[in-house]
C-alpha cells in the first residue's frame, strides 16, 4: 500500500468519526441543557412552587421547624408562634382581626400570607451551626421571619373609618407597588378560627374569609370612565373639543341612561363631564368610540387576565366586541353592564396614572428574615407594565383632579395636599337606588411616597356619601403622620 | 440524633455518587490499563459503601427487616455480576458494567424507599434479565445469521406493535402492554432493539437513496403505530434512533436535516389532530389550569423536587410518596426529593457518560452492521434519558416513559439490559479484533524484518491494516473467521 492510499484510508476514518463526534456533542449539549434548566428551575422557580397554594408538604416541615413571625414594615409583629414548656405552639395573632385577610391564618386550609408563604416561614436560615446542635438536642429550629409591607396606623384608621361596612380598602405607594393596607370586611379573629371556623365557612351571606380587597368582583360604576377616558384618549388623541349638554338623560338603542339622581349639567366639557360623573355624557362617549379599540384599551390594562401576586387575587371582567348593543355599550362607558372589577385591580390602574403610566406590581413583602433578623432575602420592586404613556396619565390625572377640587370629591381639597380621585356609585342590582359606594385617587405631591387609596363600601349609597370619607380619614391620618 | 445521621448520610451520599460520576469521567481519560484498573475498582468501593450506606440509613428509619433483605439483594448483584463479568467477559467494558450496576442501584434504593413489593420484583426481573443478557455476546459473535435477518426485524416488530395497538383498540383502553401468563409485556420496549437491528441491517453497505427511502417508510410505520397508541415518548425515542442511524450510516446531514423537518412538521400535526398530544401540551405551558386532573402529576413532581432543594431532605424525610408514579415515570422527581438537585446531576451526568462510553465503543467498532447498531442503541438510551428527566422536571412536556435502568418497571429495565449487553458483545468483538490485528501486525512485521534482513532494505514499521473500507471482501471473511476462531479462546466456557 502506498502512502497515498494510506493517507486517503487514514482521512476515510477520520471522517466516519467526524459523523460519531457531531452525535455526541448534540447529545452532550441536550444532556447540559437539562442540567441547566435544573440549575435554572432550583434558582428561579423553586419559591413558587414550594409556596404554591396546592403544596400540602407544609405540614412535614412542621415537625422540624417553629413557624417564624410575619411582621409590619416597621416590625410590629402581626402573628408569631409562642411555645410553653410543654413544647406546645400556639399561633398568636396581636392585632386580632386587623390583619385577617391580609396576613391570614395557618390552620383551617390556611389563608393570606400564612398560607401562601407557609414554606418560608417553615423554612429556617439560623446559623448552621446551631441547627447542628438543635439537630443533636432534638429541639426544632426557629423558621424565617416575613417583613410584610403593611403599615400598622395607616391599616387601623382604615378599619375604623370604615366602621360596619361591608367592602374593602387598598393603599399602596404607586411608585413602588409597597401595599400599606389590605382591609376586607366583615372579619374575623384569627386567633379563634378552629373554634369559628364552621360558622365562618359557612356564612354565605357575608363571605368573612374572602378577601374583598383582592377577590371581590364589583361592577366599577363611574370610576370605570378614568378607562373610557383612556379609550377616548387612545382614539380622539385630545380631550379639547369634546361639547356636550346634558339634560340629566341619554335615550339610545332603545335603552335610557340617567344622571345620579338624574341631575341636568347642562352644558359641559370633558373635564366638567369627568367632574360632574356625567352619566349621559359618558354613555355619548361610549357610543363614539370604536367597540374593537375599545376592548383593546381594557385588554392592555391587564383586565380578563389574571395578575399573578402574591396573595390569591380574582381578574377582573370587561367584554366588549364589534356585535355588543347600543344599549350594552352605553352601560359599559359608565362602568355597568357586564363589567366587574376587584379594588385591587382599580388602584393598579389609578397608580399607574399616578406613576407617568407605569403600573407596579402590589408586592405584600418586603424582605425576609431568619429568626435573629439577618436579611435572607430581599424582595425587589416590579414594574407590572406600563399601562398608558406618560402623557395620557398626565391628562387623565388632571381630569382626577377636576373631580376632587371642584366635583363629586371636593370633600377632599381641604387636606392640605393635592388628591385626584374618581369616585362611583355603582348599581348591582335590578334597584337602582342601591349602589355600592366607590373611590379611587392618589395623592400628587410629587414624592416617591404618594399613596393610591381605593375604598369599596358595599351597598353604601353614592361614592361621596360613604368612600370619599373614608378615604379623607386614610390621607388625613397618612400625612398627619407623616 | 437520628435527624442529624440522616442530615449528614445525605452529604455523604452526594459526596460518593459525584466521586463515582468523576471516576466515570475520568477512566473516559485514561490510557493506561493499569490506571484504569485501579480507578474501576475504586467505582466498585464506591459503590458498595454507597449502597451499604443508604440502605443504613433506611433500616434505621424504617426499622424493617425487608430493608436488609433489600441490602442482601441489592449488593448481592452486583457482587456477582462484577465476579461473573471478570470471569466470563473479562474483555467486557467494565466501566459500563460499573455505571449499569450504579444505576441499578439507585433504582433498588429509591424502590426500596416506597415499595417493597416492586423493588424486590424489580429485582427478580433484573437478575433474569441479567442471565440472558450473559447469552446475547455469544449469540451475537457466533450466530452470523444474525446480520442477514434484517426484514425479519421489521416485521417482527410491526407485528408486536399492532398487536398491542389491536389488543387496546379492542379493550377500548390506551394500554401499552399486554400480559401473558400474569406477567405484564410492553412491547414497544423490545422494539426498540428490533427496529435499530433492522436499520443497521439495511444501511450496512448499502446508503444509495432508494435504500434509505425504504427504511424511512418501515421506521415512519413503527412511529406512527406508536403514536397511534397514544406511546408518544417511545415514538420519539425511535425517531432518534432512526436520525442518528441515518446521519451516521450515510454521512449525509440532509437526511436527518428532512427527517427533522418533517418530524417537526407532524408534532404540529398531531398537536391539532391528537387531543392527548394537545392536552400534554397545555398541561406543560400551564400544569395549574388543570390541577385536579391532567396537570396534578406534573404538579405533585414539581412539588417533589422543589422540596428536595440542592441537596435533598434526605431518606424518609420526604414525602415521595404523594407523587404519582414516583416508582416509574416519576422517580427522578422522587431521586430529586430525597437525595437532592445536586445529586440528581450528578445521575444526568452518569447517564451521560454511559452514553459516552456506548459512542466510544460504537467508534471502535470495525463493522458498519455493529457499528450502527451500537449507535442507535445509544441514541435511544440516551434520548430516553432525555425525555424522562426534561418531562418530569417540565423542560418539555411529559411524555410518559421510564427512566432506564433507575425506574421500576420489568419491560423497560430489561430491554436497558439487553441493549447494554448487546453494546457489550460488540466491544469484546472489537477487543478480539484488536487482538486479531495485533498478531497479524507482529507477525508481518516478523516477517518484513527477515525480508529486510535478507534484502538489506530500510525497515517500514508502519504496516498495520485499516480496520475496514480498504480491506478486500476476501480479507473481510478471512478476518471474520480468525474472529470467530479467536472468539471460541476468549470465552471461558
Amino acid at each position: 500500500m502506498n502512502s497515498q492510499e494510506k493517507s486517503k484510508s487514514k482521512q476515510k476514518k477520520a471522517s466516519i468519526g467526524r459523523q460519531y463526534l457531531i452525535v455526541s456533542y448534540l447529545f452532550v449539549g441536550i444532556f447540559l441543557s437539562l442540567i441547566g434548566y435544573i440549575v435554572y428551575f432550583n434558582v428561579y422557580k423553586r419559591d413558587d412552587f414550594l409556596n404554591s397554594p396546592y403544596n400540602k408538604r407544609a405540614a412535614s416541615y412542621q415537625e422540624e421547624v417553629i413557624r417564624g413571625s410575619i411582621c409590619a414594615a416597621d416590625g410590629t409583629v402581626l402573628a408569631r408562634t409562642d411555645v410553653d414548656e410543654a413544647g406546645n405552639e400556639t399561633r398568636v395573632y396581636p392585632y386580632n382581626q386587623l390583619f385577617a385577610h391580609a396576613v391570614g391564618y395557618s390552620t383551617s386550609g390556611g389563608g393570606g400570607l400564612e398560607s401562601t408563604e407557609s414554606i418560608t416561614l417553615l423554612t429556617s436560615h439560623a446559623n448552621p451551626l446551631e441547627q447542628v446542635q438543635n439537630g443533636f438536642q432534638n429541639e426544632k429550629n426557629t423558621g424565617d421571619n416575613l417583613i410584610t409591607t403593611f403599615n400598622v396606623n395607616l391599616q387601623q384608621a382604615a378599619y375604623d373609618a370604615f366602621g360596619d361596612n361591608k367592602g374593602a380598602v387598598i393603599v399602596m405607594k404607586p411608585s413602588t407597588g409597597e401595599v400599606l393596607v389590605d382591609l376586607s370586611k366583615p372579619d374575623f379573629d384569627p386567633n379563634t378560627i378552629s373554634a369559628n371556623w364552621d360558622t365562618l365557612s359557612s356564612d354565605n351571606e357575608n363571605s368573612p374569609l374572602l378577601n374583598r380587597s383582592l377577590q371581590g368582583l364589583y361592577p366599577p360604576g363611574s370610576t370605570f370612565k378614568i378607562i373610557t377616558s383612556l379609550a377616548y384618549l387612545r382614539q380622539n388623541l385630545t380631550l379639547d373639543g369634546f361639547q356636550f349638554n346634558c339634560t340629566g338623560e341619554l335615550e339610545g338603542g332603545g335603552y335610557t341612561i340617567h344622571c345620579y339622581a338624574s341631575t341636568a349639567h347642562g352644558d359641559e366639557d370633558y373635564t366638567t363631564a369627568f367632574a360632574n360623573s356625567c352619566n349621559s355624557a359618558f354613555a355619548q362617549i361610549g357610543l363614539s368610540l370604536d367597540k374593537a379599540s375599545f376592548a383593546t384599551v381594557a385588554d392592555s390594562l391587564s383586565f380578563n387576565k389574571k395578575i399573578a401576586l402574591e396573595l390569591p387575587s380574582s381578574a377582573s371582567r370587561f367584554d366588549l366586541n364589534a356585535q355588543t348593543a347600543d344599549a350594552l355599550v352605553m352601560q359599559t362607558a359608565i362602568g355597568q353592564g357586564d363589567t366587574l372589577m376587584t379594588p385591587m385591580h382599580l388602584a393598579m390602574i389609578a397608580g399607574a396614572v399616578a406613576n407617568d403610566g407605569i403600573a407596579m406590581t402590589p408586592k405584600f413583602m418586603n424582605s425576609v428574615t431568619n429568626y435573629t433578623g439577618t436579611v435572607v432575602k430581599e424582595e425587589s420592586n416590579q414594574v407590572y407594565g406600563q399601562m398608558m404613556s406618560a402623557q395620557e396619565a398626565a391628562q387623565i390625572k388632571e381630569l382626577m383632579k377636576a373631580v376632587v377640587a371642584s366635583g363629586t370629591g371636593s370633600a377632599l381639597n381641604d387636606l392640605g395636599v393635592t388628591i385626584a380621585g374618581k369616585t362611583g356609585s355603582a348599581e348591582f342590582s335590578s334597584n337602582p337606588d342601591n349602589t355600592h359606594s366607590w373611590f379611587v385617587g392618589f395623592s400628587d405631591t410629587g414624592s416617591p411616597d404618594d399613596i393610591v387609596v381605593c375604598v369599596l363600601a358595599e351597598n353604601a349609597g353614592a361614592g361621596s356619601a360613604t368612600a370619599v370619607p373614608i378615604a379623607r380619614s386614610i390621607f388625613a391620618s397618612y400625612f398627619s403622620a407623616e | 440524633m437520628l435527624n442529624v445521621i440522616v442530615e449528614f448520610s445525605k452529604y455523604f451520599l452526594l459526596f460518593l455518587m459525584a466521586l463515582f460520576t468523576l471516576e466515570s469521567f475520568l477512566v473516559l481519560n485514561k490510557k493506561n490499563e493499569e490506571a484504569r484498573r485501579s480507578l474501576m475498582l475504586k467505582q466498585i468501593i464506591v459503590m458498595i459503601i454507597f449502597t451499604f450506606a443508604a440502605y443504613f440509613i433506611m433500616f434505621l428509619q424504617s426499622q424493617d427487616n425487608q430493608m436488609i433483605k433489600m441490602y442482601l439483594c441489592n449488593m448481592g448483584y452486583i457482587l456477582i455480576v462484577q465476579v461473573l463479568y471478570r470471569l466470563i467477559y473479562r474483555k467486557a467494558s467494565l466501566v459500563l458494567l460499573n455505571n449499569m450496576c450504579m444505576l441499578l442501584s439507585i433504582g433498588f434504593i429509591m424502590l426500596s424507599r416506597l415499595n417493597f413489593v416492586k423493588a424486590y420484583k424489580q429485582f427478580l426481573i433484573v437478575a433474569a434479565s441479567t442471565i440472558v443478557s450473559f447469552l446475547v455476546p455469544v449469540i451475537i459473535r457466533k450466530v452470523k445469521l444474525v446480520r442477514d435477518l434484517t426484514w425479519t426485524y421489521a416485521v417482527l416488530g410491526i407485528i408486536l406493535l399492532l398487536v398491542v395497538f389491536v389488543m387496546a383498540q379492542l379493550s377500548g383502553g390506551a394500554k401499552l402492554s399486554i400480559s401473558i401468563g400474569g406477567v405484564t409485556f410492553q412491547f414497544s420496549e423490545f422494539v426498540k432493539i428490533t427496529l435499530v437491528f433492522y436499520m443497521a441491517g439495511m444501511l450496512q453497505e448499502d446508503t444509495s437513496f432508494r435504500r434509505v427511502a425504504i427504511t424511512s417508510v418501515v421506521a415512519a410505520v413503527h412511529v406512527g403505530i406508536l403514536v397511534l397508541s397514544t406511546d408518544l415518548g417511545t415514538a420519539l425515542v425511535y425517531f432518534v434512533a432512526y436520525v442518528v442511524v441515518i446521519y451516521v450510516a450515510t454521512h449525509k446531514l440532509r437526511y436527518p436535516l428532512a427527517g427533522l423537518t418533517a418530524m417537526s412538521g407532524a408534532s404540529v400535526a398531531a398537536y391539532y389532530l391528537f387531543h392527548h398530544v394537545k392536552q400534554r401540551v397545555d398541561i406543560w405551558k400551564d400544569p395549574f389550569s388543570d390541577y385536579e386532573y391532567s396537570g396534578y402529576q406534573i404538579v405533585q413532581a414539581l412539588f417533589g423536587i422543589c422540596a428536595g432543594g440542592w441537596f435533598g431532605t434526605g431518606l424518609y424525610k420526604g414525602s415521595p410518596n404523594t407523587i404519582p408514579l414516583a416508582d416509574k415515570d416519576f422517580t427522578f422527581a422522587a431521586i430529586c426529593e430525597e437525595f437532592g438537585g445536586v445529586f440528581s446531576i450528578c445521575l444526568i451526568l452518569l447517564c451521560m457518560s454511559t452514553f459516552l462510553l456506548i459512542v466510544n465503543i460504537a467508534m471502535k467498532l470495525g463493522k458498519p452492521f455493529y457499528r450502527l447498531i451500537a449507535m442507535g442503541l445509544g441514541a435511544e438510551y440516551a434520548f430516553q434519558v432525555f425525555l424522562t428527566i426534561g418531562g418530569t422536571t417540565k423542560f418539555i412536556p411529559m411524555t410518559g416513559i421510564t427512566l432506564p435502568l433507575v425506574s421500576y418497571g420489568g419491560s423497560s429495565v430489561m430491554c436497558t439490559i439487553l441493549m447494554l449487553s448487546i453494546i457489550q458483545g460488540l466491544y469484546v468483538l472489537r477487543e478480539d479484533e484488536d487482538e486479531e490485528l495485533e498478531a497479524e501486525r507482529r507477525k508481518k512485521a516478523k516477517q518484513k524484518a527477515k525480508r529486510a534482513k535478507q534484502a538489506k532494505q530500510p525497515m517500514r514499521t508502519d504496516v498495520r491494516k485499516p480496520v475496514s473500507g480498504q480491506t478486500g471482501q476476501q480479507d473481510t471473511d478471512e478476518l471474520t473467521r480468525k474472529i470467530e476462531e479467536q472468539t471460541k479462546k476468549s470465552l471461558h466456557w
